[in-house]
């Protein structure tokens, strides 16, 4: 069985596995790191968004063979350490507008808007209500209006 | 203490009088004997008086789902019971399922109040499986608030009030002199003492029953104040567990493969050796459902499955589709009567057509089994958790008391959980393998296979002369709606109690016709109204998805609506305002019109649409604003469905006394979205005996590029001082509301919903492999 080395939320880790499991799967059933969420299992839903090298992605959808030694996964368990902090701005905000409601989804959510925040930085711009329409995640109880308001606020935050 | 009332056998035992008119209650329950303080109540004992309505009211005026929710347990159910901590806290555990509604936070509010404890030292978890409960343990209807309120006021009053008799003994004063303050007994010197130090004082060696006054309303610091909810940060931060997260010993992946068209079933596994010869691969097992597959991680599931040889029965609609389902019922369609009314009188006839759609959480189906020779243990989000034991126990040839049953949070209901398909099926599988299981469903078998929101007609006749509504005559014509989950079983057991004028109005009705008609208000004064319900067919998977007829009943209805004011040549609001029935529904109205700028202008291709309802003793009402201009109806977005734009929607409702405002707006906001989903986007197709959605990108839905970017919700005063429904009660007037602007927008009124049915726009994914292959690329769309 080969050996998969990547770095999960700051620390190197070795699973021993085929190629060809994805990496949801190896986080939730052998890591037992639960954040991601299985939702559909073909990258539509977002439930599983996590960030690799900081960019998000959805492991449901990467073979972990395709991950190198120095790739960085962070799933939401990592968020916080990559500001140094308990809670990471996105997630403040998050409880401040009290979105979650069955809360499956939100890990997801909160990784997808802080992806998004940076990506719209990155162009130089400050979130706009079209780069909301934009999110993809699916918030099956129709939290959608306080994700909006949430995203905006945890922006605000992110330096 | 007084001594409780002999003559009376029930919880209420006297009036105190009406100082200053309001007039209080006492109510009995019990401090249960034992070394740490424990306060109980009788979950029976919330039965709130009705008022009498004085002219030709439809049922739900008179008795409601509510009501009959409510006395249901009435001859049945056992006590609840709130423990007090050492460590000052207080534990309950609630006989309801938490999926989302907010009911552990406000059931902590509702304790912290009574108690005078601050609500973050209130820990609410969900109770196991009780079967003494029956008919008290199902979460549904709207009816956790509503049937648990007075109860678990009581036994937190009762709490409070031993720990003040146990501080008078210890601190030597009369109980008179003590106060409590945020889980501390002050003392006239000021001396404290924390509920921790005397939850042990203050328990009794035996059980003795204890009346007490419950806190007037006036004195409320922590009910009607905006909390956050109690789970945010375990959800925000991934430490929320639903069932897939759990670790229980041994219980590895476990999926199904299920049959290519609907509850087909498995003859046999054809090529049972390739399969256990896969990477990962544990054990096969072929059970009534599927041919099921345990392994070490979900993905080698999926593979498996996607290798199966299997050889399959048909299923019991193979060759169906949406036309001969639709043309059946049609053929089942009750003539509508021709009313009495004057010759010159115009008559206004409607049909509409509303299409299966599936009620999936984004949580799947899921649940951990394991089952031994002589017992079992399960795990899963359950509404009727004592229902899935017994079905459990059948299924394995056990008793019910050899099955233990957790309940754990779900992630998202909408009517899903009142079932426990996954659940048996788990223990099945497990059974049959000899193993522990995690069993999830693939999503592309949630829509396939899952449960759906049956396919309804609904026709209306109204007439008008002289700009008078005459009459109004709704007849809703439906796929069968499966209430096996043991809401049929209430009504059987409680139509008795209703008031006689009720039972008569609904005897001899089927469990379908009876909610129906226990449910629908049409809320407006249009001479004789009548709104009816027929079924037919019951080979379909169905459920009561959240707020079951009223969405689609009030569409047709508001439509209809609409053109009677047309007909009378009013403005829509003001041909609502004038019929309304209550003054809560005019309320919502006014206050909607006022808030969402009511007849501002437009430019063309844009319209505001106006819809009310009225169930679970509270009153809602919806104004939003559509775009169905073609820049708008066709932007793209990357594999979305746009299509009409809802730029705007501003709700109110008076939900009756609300115990969290900020979870009630919650619960209108995504019933809000559910609403827009039924009416533009979402449905399944039926075909050839499948359905052809399988998954997010086939099922819409409602997602950011449909939801407006302005929503508004109000919360309205109450004079009601019981709380009423919430959880359902954001749906059916924003699914109106938006049908009715879409009709103003286009001139033309739909009748088939949700509007963008006709068309399949996407490719189907294979039957088999039942389960589509996981993509590989996902590398490609980072962001």
């Amino acid at each position: 069985m080969p050996k998969q080395t990547f770095i999960l939320n700051g620390k190197p880790v070795t699973v021993n596995v085929k190629d060809d499991v994805r990496v949801l799967w190896v986080l939730r059933d052998l890591l037992g790191v639960t954040g991601p969420k299985y939702g559909c299992g073909i990258n539509v839903c977002k439930a599983c968004t996590s960030h690799i090298n900081g960019k998000a992605f959805n492991p449901c959808s990467v073979r972990v063979g395709d991950l190198g030694r120095r790739d960085e996964v962070t799933t939401i368990e990592g968020l916080p350490d990559t500001v140094g902090e308990d809670l990471h701005p996105m997630q403040e905000a998050w409880i401040d507008r009290d979105v979650p409601q069955c809360g499956y989804c939100q890990p997801g959510q909160i990784m997808a808007a802080v992806a998004l925040v940076k990506k719209v930085r990155r162009e130089g711009r400050e979130i706009s209500e079209s780069d909301l329409d934009t999110i993809r995640n699916i918030c099956r109880c129709g939290t959608y209006t306080r994700i909006r308001e949430a995203v905006v606020q945890g922006a605000r935050g992110m330096a | 203490m007084t001594a409780p009332d002999a003559s009376t056998s029930h919880a209420t035992t006297a009036d105190t009088g009406p100082p200053g008119g309001v007039r209080r209650r006492s109510f009995l329950g019990y401090v249960i004997g034992g070394t740490t303080l424990v306060a109980a109540a009788d979950l029976t004992m919330a039965r709130p008086a009705r008022a009498a309505v004085p002219s030709l009211p439809q049922v739900p005026e008179l008795y409601d789902l509510e009501d009959l929710q409510t006395d249901a347990a009435l001859p049945t159910s056992q006590l609840i019971t709130i423990e007090i901590n050492d460590d000052g806290t207080a534990s309950f555990a609630l006989p309801r399922m938490e999926v989302g509604q907010g009911i552990t936070t406000s059931t902590a509010m509702i304790i912290a109040e009574e108690l005078d404890l601050p609500v973050e030292k209130v820990r609410v978890t969900l109770a196991p499986a009780r079967p003494e409960l029956v008919f008290n343990q199902l979460t549904g209807g709207s009816n956790s608030t509503v049937s648990t309120y007075t109860p678990i006021r009581v036994a937190s009053a009762i709490a409070r009030g031993a720990l003040l008799d146990a501080a008078a003994r210890q601190l030597g004063y009369a109980v008179e002199r003590l106060r409590t303050k945020d889980g501390v007994v002050i003392g006239p010197a000021g001396e404290t003492l924390g509920y921790g130090e005397l939850a042990r004082l203050a328990a009794s060696p035996v059980t003795e029953v204890v009346d007490v006054l419950l806190k007037d309303p006036e004195e409320f610091t922590r009910i009607g104040k905006p909390r956050n909810r109690d789970d945010a940060r375990l959800a925000v931060t991934g430490q929320k567990d639903f069932t897939l997260d759990l670790e229980v010993k041994g219980a590895l992946p476990t999926m199904l493969c299920r049959a290519p068209t609907l509850n087909g079933t498995p003859k046999r596994l054809r090529n049972k050796k390739k399969i256990l010869s896969m990477s990962g691969v544990k054990q096969v097992a072929v059970v009534d459902t599927g041919v099921a597959v345990r392994a070490k991680t979900f993905g080698q599931c999926i593979d498996a499955i996607r290798a199966m040889d299997v050889e399959w029965n048909g299923g019991p609609v193979d060759g169906e589709s949406d036309q001969t389902i639709l043309a059946r019922l049609k053929k089942a369609e009750l003539p509508l009567a021709v009313p009495e009314v004057p010759l010159l009188a115009k008559t206004v006839e409607e049909r509409f057509e509303f299409m299966f759609r599936s009620s999936a959480a984004l949580e799947p189906n899921c649940a951990i089994a394991d089952v031994r020779e002589d017992s079992a243990e399960i795990w899963s989000g359950l509404k009727v958790p004592i229902l899935a034991q017994q079905n459990i126990a059948q299924a394995l040839g056990m008793s019910q008391d050899q099955v233990k049953v957790n309940v754990v949070t779900g992630g998202g209901s909408f009517g899903h959980k009142l079932f426990s398909d996954a659940a048996i099926e788990a223990a099945k599988v497990s059974q049959a393998m000899g193993k522990p299981v995690k069993l999830m469903w693939h999503r592309a078998d949630e829509p396939r296979q899952g449960r759906l929101h049956p396919m309804v007609t609904s026709r209306i006749r109204a007439t008008v002369l002289a700009g008078q509504v005459l009459s109004f005559e709704q007849r809703n014509t439906s796929v069968v709606t499966d209430f096996s989950h043991g809401l049929g079983e209430i009504i059987t057991s409680t139509i008795d109690e209703a008031p006689t004028e009720v039972g008569r109005m609904v005897g001899g009705l089927g469990f379908s016709q009876t909610i129906f008609t226990l449910t629908q208000e049409l809320g407006y004064n249009f001479g004789v109204v009548t709104q009816l319900l027929n079924e037919t067919d019951d080979r379909f998977n169905t459920g009561s998805m959240r707020n079951i007829y009223s969405p689609d009943t009030r569409v047709a209805a508001e439509l209809v609506v609409d053109r009677l004011a047309d007909e009378v040549g009013l403005d829509p609001l003001e041909f609502r305002l004038r019929h309304a029935k209550s003054d809560k529904v005019r309320k919502a109205l006014e206050k909607v019109a006022e808030e969402g700028d009511w007849g501002r202008r437009m430019p063309q291709g844009m319209a505001q649409g106006i819809a009310i309802h009225q169930e679970y003793k509270g009153a809602t009402a919806c104004l939003v604003e559509i775009d169905v201009r073609p820049e708008t109806v066709n932007r793209k977005i990357r594999n979305a469905v746009t299509g009409p734009r809802v730029t705007r929607a501003t709700f109110a409702v008076d939900a009756g006394l609300v115990i969290n405002p900020r979870g009630l707006q919650a619960q209108m906001m995504g019933g809000f979205a559910d609403g827009l989903a039924l009416t533009l986007t979402s449905s399944v197709h039926l075909r050839d005996g499948h359905f052809l959605e399988a998954s997010w990108d086939n099922y819409y839905y409602t997602r950011q590029w449909n939801i407006p970017p302005r929503f508004d919700c109000f919360v309205l005063p109450s004079e009601d001082r019981l709380p009423g429904g919430a959880g359902e009660a954001g749906v059916a007037a924003s699914a109106a509301s938006v049908a009715c602007a879409y009709a103003r927008a286009t001139g033309t009124m739909p009748t088939r919903f949700p509007i963008n049915h006709g068309k399949v726009t996407f490719t189907p994914k294979s039957f088999v492999p039942s389960v589509p292959k996981s993509p590989t690329n996902g590398l490609k769309f980072t962001y």
